[in-house]
């Protein structure tokens, strides 16, 4: 049987590692749950610009992982972009598409688009077809006035004038629905995101612990990192919480030494190039 | 009740093209769904492909907007090289191509509408498996289910444009009412010598059929009206 001629690796991810996950899982291996921001993020247009909100709890199956992670992410210094879903993916597909609008505001020499960073993260995802799991909702004011999109792991796109994601994507949209408005003020919009995020908080078990909420309009963003902590540590233990050497009592000590083996060997071949 | 709402996004979709004397109307209902889930209740449907050339989608909404961007962008360099606007014929024969040659990985049923100067007003049919169907009307998406029998029966050559228009707001309103993947808004897009027009027509201005309610703020309000008399022999 000859050789088989070396083919060009392609691009995308390898599947080969499907069939030995299967028989691990038959041999009954629990596998470790993904990282996901269970999450609920929002978005919406006012009179000035587009206020982002999003909560801060970032889950591993059942347990909280992050209490206070930031799930606004920086695109542009007119472009933020809220992230939901598998954690490691909302990251990497965020930082990766604010490189690159980066290198092409110093390519044209221009503030960017918010249709452009749109392009960028919509052919991504849809040439990995789904499987990078990024639920995301971008929010900008470029020289076109202000945009609001949500963009799907399967790459498709829609552009809305208030747009919810997550988990909690159904509590904070019916708080929308109820009381969103054309032409709300800054104070009206950014009440109206907190609250939005809060039904998300207290109704969705994805979704906890504090508010963050993103404010960007014409030449200035504001990004309010915890704008609300309705989740405040109501027990504090009086005995403080740092342990001391010696406070730990110790039943019983047992020392064993490494035995190292090496072989050292005399000679040998020489080094052949 | 599972919403499964990392299901892919599907157009469920109500999409209508019908050809009258003088252009062509396109229509469209304006749900988006994610699974149970309603994802967009006021979607875009009918998207531009050139000015004269207008495509309605149905299927997957990635599979779609991907396709509608490659076809405009191969569309444009087309017409610079041709020197003159594309002809819709051509517009229809690359999204076939695009379908056909992918058709094992895309999800897409496509009418393709619009006006050049040879042929008029044209209505092209770009179903699942890629074929390309020039018709006189055509109906795709969820909700063409409930419009076969419909327009076998309405249907009429050359009509005006104020005839086409209502021909196609009625048939996207009757298959919302039933197809429970199609709903919100009806949106049309005209095309013809003088142009396009875009046209919106909201909850209350579409006609209510056998059993609908009338839209209201809130369902109590029917629980304190007056108890309808019973039926008698």
């Amino acid at each position: 049987m000859g050789r088989m001629t070396e083919l060009p690796t392609k691009g995308g991810f390898s599947f080969d590692l499907c069939t030995r996950n299967d028989m691990l899982l038959k041999n009954g291996l629990q596998m470790p749950p993904f990282r996901k921001t269970g999450t609920t993020i929002v978005g919406l247009v006012f009179q000035d610009g587009v206020v982002l909100g999003a909560d801060t709890r970032a889950t591993e199956g059942p347990i909280v992982a992050d209490k206070n992670c930031e799930k606004i992410h920086f695109m542009a210094p007119n472009i933020y972009c809220c992230g939901a879903g598998t954690a490691a993916d909302t990251e990497a597909v965020t930082d990766m598409v604010s490189s690159q609008l980066q290198l092409h505001r110093y390519a044209t020499g221009r503030e960017s688009r918010v249709v452009t960073a749109l392009t960028l993260l919509k052919s991504h995802l849809f040439s990995y077809q789904g499987h990078v799991s990024a639920a995301l909702v971008l929010g900008g004011f470029d020289v076109t006035g202000p945009h609001l999109h949500t963009v799907y792991p399967h790459g498709s796109t829609d552009t809305l004038p208030f747009a919810t994601m997550g988990s909690g994507s159904l509590a904070a949209m019916s708080v929308f629905e109820s009381k969103y408005r054309e032409g709300l003020t800054r104070e009206e919009g950014i009440e109206l995101v907190a609250e939005a995020i809060c039904a998300g908080i207290f109704n969705d078990l994805g979704s906890g612990s504090n508010v963050d909420v993103c404010v960007i309009t014409e030449g200035k963003t504001e990004y309010l990192r915890n704008y609300q902590l309705p989740n405040p540590r109501t027990y504090i233990s009086s005995k403080g919480y740092t342990f001391v050497k010696g406070q730990t009592e110790v039943l019983s000590t047992k020392i064993t030494s490494i035995q190292p083996k090496v072989e050292a060997v005399e000679g040998g071949d020489a080094m052949e190039e | 009740m599972d919403l499964d709402l990392s299901a892919p996004h599907s157009t469920g979709t109500t999409i209508i093209g019908v050809t009258y004397n003088g252009g062509v109307v396109l229509g469209a209902d304006s749900r988006t769904s994610t699974g149970m889930y309603v994802a967009n209740r006021a979607s875009d449907k009918i998207t531009e492909l050139t000015d004269n050339v207008y495509v309605c989608r149905s299927g997957s909404a990635a599979d779609t907007q991907v396709i509608s961007d490659y076809v405009r962008y191969f569309l444009h360099q087309h017409t610079i090289q041709l020197g003159q606007p594309a002809t819709v014929k051509v517009a229809a024969n690359l999204v076939r191509l695009l379908s056909y040659q992918n058709k094992n990985m895309l999800q897409a049923g496509v009418i393709v509408g619009g006006w050049d100067k040879y042929e008029g007003g044209q209505i092209y049919s770009v179903p699942l498996g890629g074929t390309i169907l020039r018709q006189p009307f055509s109906i795709g998406g969820s909700g063409s289910s409930y419009l076969y029998g419909f327009f076998d029966q309405a249907w009429k050559e050359d009509m005006t444009h104020e005839e086409a228009e209502q021909l196609v707001v009625k048939a996207a309103s009757l298959a919302m009412a039933r197809d429970g993947a199609s709903g919100g808004v009806v949106r049309t897009v005209t095309i013809n010598a003088e142009g396009v027009t875009r046209k919106f027509y909201g909850g209350d201005t579409l006609p209510l059929w056998h059993d609908e309610l009338e839209p209201t703020n809130s369902l109590l309000d029917l629980l304190s009206s007056s108890v309808p008399e019973p039926m008698s022999t």
